[in-house]
């Protein structure tokens, strides 16, 4: 079980949030994209090995989206963030690699 | 290891604990350094991985191959499995691919010459409401068209099966039914390992335990070898067959494939009498359930909610999914829970796997066989052989290439993939 801290609601289990996957994908103009392009926003998002800033919604609080770091290997919880708000930098990585977010 | 036959003698503690378990070689495969060069490179010694290595040298003559493991032989997602066989999927393309699977199992044991308990107990998948009901016989009829074997049970039929499951009406996920595929069933998952290794071994695959790939040679956008631990590996091709892995080897040979990393989650009892003797899924209370030979309750969960490489998930899931077996197997509250762990899952956008050429030359992809890749490993590395021998993919692999997320044409198997994740 995560404790994952709601930055509206302060620090809640894991059950009760969503989960969004990489944060930060920008909504593009499907008319100005190629199909490869499109294709790539619908399907491709990060899976790093290590520090992955990602999307929660905390559903049985405030319901509201946020952002999140979050390591993949060692399951330890960086800043959380609002959207459309300056990303704070990736925690120091203990020997993982680097962020691809 | 310098000893290039160093004996590796797997299957003691079975042979200890039980008289009636098969013996074990002494010898199943030979631990060897990599040489300089090979025709073919496969990266992953997982199940998949070792049926590929297989079916290259058994199907299309091709021997002078490595299989390259990171860790141990097998020692991933084949060993974290919960073992279900079956064929019993939604969509003309799946229903191909993993019936092919299933033909390949019902000989695999004298093709490999070596026994892996396949049984096949039959496949029970419970519907709990009036929709799961609707979305199930629509399954079913399905693979009817298909020529797959499914039939549907009322919860009266189901009880007559299972004896031990609870069919009253007064709980939360009341059986309202279920599918049954006869022919689905269970396999020793390790043995199944070992006997590809064996049989690929035998047929002179080197298989190289230890090393991992930590880039590959590119040059003009084909691929000349993999870059390793233990140095560099000419090769002419390459197949990752890596699952949870996949994209982070995608992304070192220049591509991206759409894949989401997860922990999926098992656990086992201790040695119990038998009480089941088929398999009960049932994805709406997100529960698994069979019985092994030696007797361990042998259950598995859904998957947990965020990406992760770490092999363990949270222990609420496990606390979801044994309300849920309790609740459909009363007789369980004496049992205790003996080991969880979690092994990561490769999912796609549309819950079917990925296989195929790659953006990138001589370079193949075997992925995203999700939550239910063990039922498939046959029928994945017969398909997988055929599109490295040839460079172009098996007939029923065509509709698993990476393109058919550029095309749109995605065979959704969120539905059949088995619990609902």
């Amino acid at each position: 079980m995560l404790y994952i801290p709601c930055p509206h609601c302060g620090l809640r289990n894991e059950t009760e949030f969503h989960y969004g996957a990489e944060a930060g994908v920008a909504y593009p103009d499907p008319n100005a994209l190629a199909d490869s392009e499109w294709a790539k926003y619908l399907h491709i998002r990060a899976n790093p090995k290590g520090w992955l800033a990602e999307r929660w919604v905390h559903f049985a609080g405030c319901g509201r989206w946020f952002n999140l770091w979050r390591n993949t290997v060692t399951h330890e919880i960086g800043p959380a963030y609002l959207p459309f708000t300056e990303q704070p930098k990736a925690p120091g990585n203990i020997g993982q690699e680097g962020p691809k977010a | 290891m310098t000893n290039t036959n160093d004996t590796l003698a797997p299957g003691t503690i079975g042979r200890r604990r039980a008289a009636a378990l098969p013996e074990q070689p002494p010898q199943l495969w030979k631990s060897v350094k990599p040489k300089k060069a090979y025709d073919i490179v496969i990266v992953g010694g997982g199940g998949h991985g070792l049926a590929t290595a297989y079916y290259l040298a058994k199907n299309h003559g091709l021997t002078n191959i490595a299989v390259v493991e990171k860790g141990w032989l097998a020692g991933g997602n084949t060993a974290r499995n919960t073992t279900i066989i079956r064929s019993n999927y939604l969509w003309d393309e799946s229903a191909a691919i993993y019936e092919h699977s299933l033909k390949l199992w019902e000989t695999l044991e004298e093709d490999l010459g070596y026994e892996m308990f396949f049984s096949q107990r039959g496949v029970l998948t419970l519907a709990h409401s009036v929709s799961d009901v609707r979305l199930k016989r629509r399954n079913l009829y399905a693979n009817a068209l298909n020529g797959i074997d499914s039939e549907w049970l009322t919860p009266e039929e189901v009880k007559k099966l299972v004896p031990i499951i609870n069919i009253s009406e007064d709980v939360r996920y009341p059986v309202h039914g279920a599918t049954y595929q006869p022919r689905g069933g269970i396999a020793k998952h390790d043995w199944v390992a070992w006997g590809y290794a064996k049989a690929a071994s035998d047929l002179g695959v080197d298989i190289i335990q230890g090393t991992e790939v930590t880039g590959f040679d590119i040059r003009n956008n084909k691929v000349h070898g993999v870059h390793t631990s233990q140095g560099t590996i000419a090769a002419g091709k390459v197949g990752l067959v890596a699952a949870g892995h996949s994209s982070l080897l995608a992304n070192l040979a220049g591509f991206s494939i759409p894949i989401q990393s997860r922990p999926l989650q098992a656990l086992v009892s201790p040695l119990l009498e038998q009480v089941l003797n088929t398999v009960v899924m049932s994805g709406a209370v997100h529960v698994y359930v069979s019985q092994a030979h030696k007797g361990e309750l042998v259950m598995g969960a859904g998957t947990d909610a965020f990406n992760s490489y770490a092999q363990r998930g949270g222990f609420h899931v496990i606390e979801h999914q044994l309300a849920a077996a309790l609740e459909l197997f009363p007789i369980f509250s004496r049992a205790q829970v003996l080991r969880t762990w979690g092994g990561i899952v490769d999912i796609a956008p549309d819950a079917s796997p990925i296989i195929g050429v790659t953006p990138v030359e001589n370079l193949f992809i075997n992925a995203g066989w999700g939550t239910g890749g063990f039922k498939a490993t046959p029928g994945s590395g017969w398909v997988m052989a055929h599109t490295i021998a040839h460079g172009t993919p098996h007939e029923l692999n065509k509709p698993f290439a990476l393109d058919r997320f550029l095309t749109g044409h995605l065979i959704d198997e969120h539905g059949a993939a088995g619990v609902a994740h």
